[in-house]
């Protein structure tokens, strides 16, 4: 089935973009993972333009979360005061993300920074959710013996001033840090084109403390907003919005998100995580691969 | 609209050729005239577009000999409206595959295909080839600011090779065929990605080495219907546009969400 991309300038096998949508929309209600991580490489590979793709996987993002938060909200796993907060500092984010992302792309670096981003946090994040999970899993593994982890926030974010409490999380803790956190976040949406759910949530549950239970609707709360000011910045700055390729996405992503927050609330946690590790820590490796051999293409055109 | 073309070809030939019996025999030889047409003069680039192939051919007339022109080789040499660029060229930092060095060019065109009745440099020299952009090797991409030239010239070929393998830059030795040593027709097929704009194709009589009758013919590539808008959109009404995009995302992601939770 050729579809043409008006915006990308090119015609797709429009099959195909649905089923990456759907591949994703799965993931994000699994794992509260907006998927931006792996739409964007793929439509990449497939041959769209690099901005085009992350522009309009951070549209299709926002369509993937709507119904996750939906989901989340009607089993009360959404903290809503939290998600506020962290959208303030995802905003702030993507602003600053904005000006960063122009500034290496007049330098011509932006490629190579958002490959080692993806290598660097995507290997570290992987990694220590695989230890977690397989710990979690195989009890003794590590000569540690069965051991119950006592749910804690780091002792960093304990120092901060103005504490709040968040009822739905379990915490009373400073709002500063999930503002921070929000902030790098957004710094990332907008610079990798991934709604950053694979960073906030291990980084909430384990540098915030949040209650498991709402950690996965609370960061589609943050992705679903933080796209949308993505989506409508790259709407107005790089035009680089594809609604055809969106809609396509959206049409596989919607669809797959549902199918993955059914299979989330029969599936084991554990294997879970583990499988979420495992893949991003394959993406990881192929990005890496990618820095470090001859790439197919030496030159590059951007018009002046 | 094809068949309207060739018997207005036809019509064109034969006024040539008429024109060329009743005038007065001339003493000193007088050139060949071209009579190009094309297949189509506006390509609409709409839902489903994969591509065109563009058909351009004619005839070539000989007044003296009243009828053909004698041995000659066409080349039609299609030209991509043209746009400042710069190149930027991959090195091995640490490690890494990064963006090194870099070169601007003014006028690359966008598309670049030639399509002649037998390799160029059967055809003619490369001093005659280089003037009239015969080849891809040949494009005029006027350089700009200061580096040597045998680094320019290792970028042009870069890009040109980029755009080859994009099929944006073609060469098709054999693409022309003539029949009858007076109608000539060739073939060039426009990819999914060509840029919008003005094209112009650029037909080429060439005998003993020399161009002896040249005719150019316009096409436009536009983008219509869907297509067209949602460019205009994006372009113009950005707000509105971006609008747009995250309303249909919510609406979609709610719709699904309202659907699936009845189920």
């Amino acid at each position: 089935m050729d579809v043409y991309l008006p915006i990308a300038n090119l015609s797709v096998n429009g099959l195909y973009i649905v089923l990456l949508g759907g591949l994703t929309g799965i993931l994000s209600g699994l794992f509260g993972v907006g998927g931006g991580f792996l739409t964007t490489p793929l439509l990449i590979f497939y041959g769209i333009p690099p901005t085009v793709a992350a522009a309009s996987a951070a549209t299709q993002v926002t369509g993937a979360s709507v119904s996750g938060v939906l989901a989340h909200s009607r089993r009360k796993g959404v903290d809503y005061r939290m998600g506020a907060v962290l959208v303030m500092g995802g905003m702030i984010g993507a602003l600053i993300g904005a000006v960063l992302f122009s500034a290496l792309q007049s330098l011509g670096q932006i490629d190579v920074v958002i490959s080692i981003l993806y290598v660097l946090l995507l290997g570290s994040i992987g990694t220590l959710m695989m230890r977690e999970a397989v710990s979690a899993l195989r009890p003794g593994m590590f000569g540690k013996g069965p051991q119950v982890r006592k749910r804690r926030h780091h002792p960093l974010v304990a120092s901060l001033p103005y504490r709040w409490r968040f009822y739905a999380s379990g915490l009373y803790i400073s709002p500063l840090a999930p503002l921070i956190l929000g902030m790098l976040v957004g710094i990332l949406t907008m610079l990798m084109g991934v709604g950053g759910g694979f960073l906030l949530v291990p980084a909430m549950l384990y540098i915030l403390g949040m209650s498991g239970n709402v950690v996965v609707g609370t960061s589609l709360f943050q992705i679903l907003f933080v796209t949308m000011v993505t989506t409508m910045t790259h709407a107005l700055t790089t035009k680089a919005v594809d609604l055809v390729l969106a809609a396509l996405l959206l049409l596989g992503s919607v669809l797959g998100a549902q199918f993955g927050t059914q299979i989330a609330l029969k599936a084991r946690p554990e294997l879970l995580r583990l499988a979420l590790a495992t893949l991003v820590i394959l993406i990881a490796l192929r990005m890496l691969y990618g820095l470090g051999v001859q790439p197919d293409e030496i030159y590059t055109v951007v018009p002046l | 609209m094809r068949l309207a073309g060739r018997l207005l070809l036809l019509l064109g030939a034969f006024l040539a050729l008429g024109g060329a019996l009743t005038a007065p025999p001339a003493l000193a030889q007088r050139e060949p005239v071209l009579v190009p047409a094309v297949s189509q003069s506006l390509i609409e680039v709409r839902q489903g577009f994969t591509g065109a192939r563009l058909l351009l051919y004619g005839a070539v007339v000989d007044p003296d000999s009243g009828g053909r022109a004698g041995d000659y080789d066409i080349v039609v040499v299609l030209k991509g409206p043209t746009a400042p660029v710069r190149i930027r060229e991959k090195e091995r930092i640490l490690g890494i595959w990064a963006n090194a060095g870099s070169s601007d060019f003014r006028s690359v065109p966008s598309f670049f295909a030639v399509a002649s009745s037998r390799p160029i440099e059967k055809i003619v020299d490369e001093r005659t080839a280089a003037i009239y952009e015969l080849g891809t090797n040949f494009i005029q991409l006027s350089p700009s600011g200061q580096i040597d030239p045998e680094e320019q010239a290792r970028f042009a070929s870069g890009l040109v090779e980029l755009r080859r393998r994009q099929g944006l830059y073609q060469e098709n030795p054999g693409g022309v065929s003539i029949a009858e040593k007076v109608l000539y027709q060739a073939r060039i097929d426009l990819p999914s990605t060509v840029t919008t704009g003005s094209y112009t194709a650029e037909t080429f009589a060439i005998s003993r080495g020399r161009v002896v009758a040249s005719a150019t013919a316009r096409i436009e590539v536009v983008k219509a219907g869907l297509e067209g808008q949602v460019v205009t959109a994006a372009q113009r009404w950005s707000f509105l546009y971006g609008l747009g995009a995250i309303l249909l995302s919510l609406g979609m992601g709610w719709l699904a969400g309202r659907l699936f939770a009845r189920t």
